[in-house]
């Protein structure tokens, strides 16, 4: 996502005033600038920084601590790949690995065309149904490598 | 005042100060990496361990964040205090197998192997805090900062770029204990490098010796916050009269 620098400043001042520029909730400030852009560009950090008082420094310190923000675009479509015990020994792996081929990625890491980020979890609770994966929130279980595919598609 | 015993000694101390700093004034040796007297600290690198008995229970505390109080009973090096201290000590050996501060240090504390794995690539940050302390609290841009966390955790620029708030002066490398930070003067450049980003800064010129003395931001910076015209650093201190 490329954008000119008045478009971050403008979607950057209104989540501020939205918080009314409080440096005590940067982490809330943070995910609101991370829900519009999908991750965290650039452009608006160094926005919030300015906008807030706080050295860029100190921003950038926050949003690289916590695991849900991205510093890099994210696609549409969030693939969690569960690994956690009753997922891995059901064979969890073979189905990362599957969904790694097919995507031409590893976990952390986005497709090219921005739509789908793979990410790896420990436990979604919901061992009995392994191995596990979700997607966009929605739980497929029992997967096998020749499930990936169909489950893939069924996201545009 | 408050009266305290360090090591079977009594010692009366200023209210308000830490154990380390009681300790260090008395000439009681306590070992540490990230404590220095002019930022606050962060009790980062755990060395400063010592025991406290205080209302009849005995602790491990880090003596470098432990105010001082009245009746406290110190211990600096209990057996409990070095095996801790140790097992602190071969971590940090293992995290910077390369650094000469490190091994020294190990040395001195009995420490000449670790069991852990050791890390590669010639790395020496122990992730103290001083650099950025001293960037934030003394200098006042907090040009870096410690980013990302756990394992992953490193001392950085923004972005890892060239950090815009950074004047070049080089405090960070001056206060950092293990030499991972490091500065240089090249002719008209400063290069100060740092884990995991080089930054390169101009110096400016003396109008009269026609030496290079000191990074251009960094002089725009003390002009601008003393109020002094823009070209009051012209010369070098050895040419002003
Ligand atoms: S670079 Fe040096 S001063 Fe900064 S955290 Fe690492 S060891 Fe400490
Ligand atoms: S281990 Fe995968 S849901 Fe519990
Ligand atoms: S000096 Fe106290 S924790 Fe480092």
């Amino acid at each position: 996502m490329k954008m000119g620098d008045s478009q971050a400043q403008q979607t950057v001042k209104t989540i501020l005033d939205r918080f009314q520029n409080d440096r005590g909730l940067l982490v809330s400030i943070l995910q609101d600038v991370q829900a519009e852009y999908n991750y965290l560009p650039r452009e608006a950090l160094e926005e919030v920084g300015q906008g807030l008082d706080i050295p860029l420094s100190q921003v950038f310190g926050v949003a690289t601590f916590f695991k849900a923000f991205s510093l890099k675009p994210r696609g549409r479509h969030l693939i969690n790949v569960c690994l956690g015990t009753a997922c891995h020994v059901r064979g969890a792996v073979r189905v990362l690995e599957e969904i790694e081929r097919e995507l031409g990625i590893k976990p952390g890491e986005t497709t090219g065309d921005l739509k789908y980020t793979l990410e790896t979890v420990n436990c979604v609770g919901a061992c009995a149904l392994g191995p596990i994966v979700v997607v966009d929130g929605e739980y497929s279980g029992e997967m096998r490598t020749n499930k990936v595919r169909p489950v893939l598609e069924s996201y545009d | 005042m408050v009266t305290l015993t360090i090591d079977g000694r009594e010692i009366q101390a200023e209210e308000g100060k830490v154990i380390l700093e009681v300790a260090r004034e008395n000439d009681i040796y306590i070992p540490s990496l990230c404590y220095h007297e002019e930022v606050t600290s962060y009790g980062a690198c755990r060395l400063c361990l010592v025991e406290i008995a205080s209302r009849g229970r005995k602790r491990l505390v880090t003596s470098c964040l432990y105010p001082v109080e009245e009746g406290l009973v110190v211990e600096t090096s209990t057996p409990r205090v070095n095996s801790v201290r140790r097992m602190v000590m071969e971590l940090l050996l293992a995290r910077c197998p390369d650094s000469r501060v490190v091994q020294d240090l190990a040395h001195r504390l009995g420490v000449d192997k670790t069991d852990f794995e050791l890390e590669e690539g010639n790395y020496k940050c122990v992730l103290c805090g001083l650099c950025t302390r001293v960037c934030e609290e003394i200098v006042g841009v907090s040009a870096i900062s410690l980013g990302n966390r756990g394992v992953n955790r490193q001392v950085a620029t923004p972005f890892y770029a060239f950090s815009e708030a950074c004047i070049g002066c080089g405090s960070c490398a001056y206060v950092c204990p293990t030499g991972a930070i490091s500065v240089k003067d090249v002719r008209d450049t400063r290069i100060i490098t740092m884990p995991h980003v080089t930054m390169k800064f101009k110096l400016k010129r003396c109008r009269t010796c026609g030496g290079y003395w000191a990074p251009e931001r960094q002089l725009e910076y003390v002009a601008k916050a003393a109020g002094l015209a823009a070209d009051a650093f012209d010369k070098c201190p050895d040419c002003r009269d």
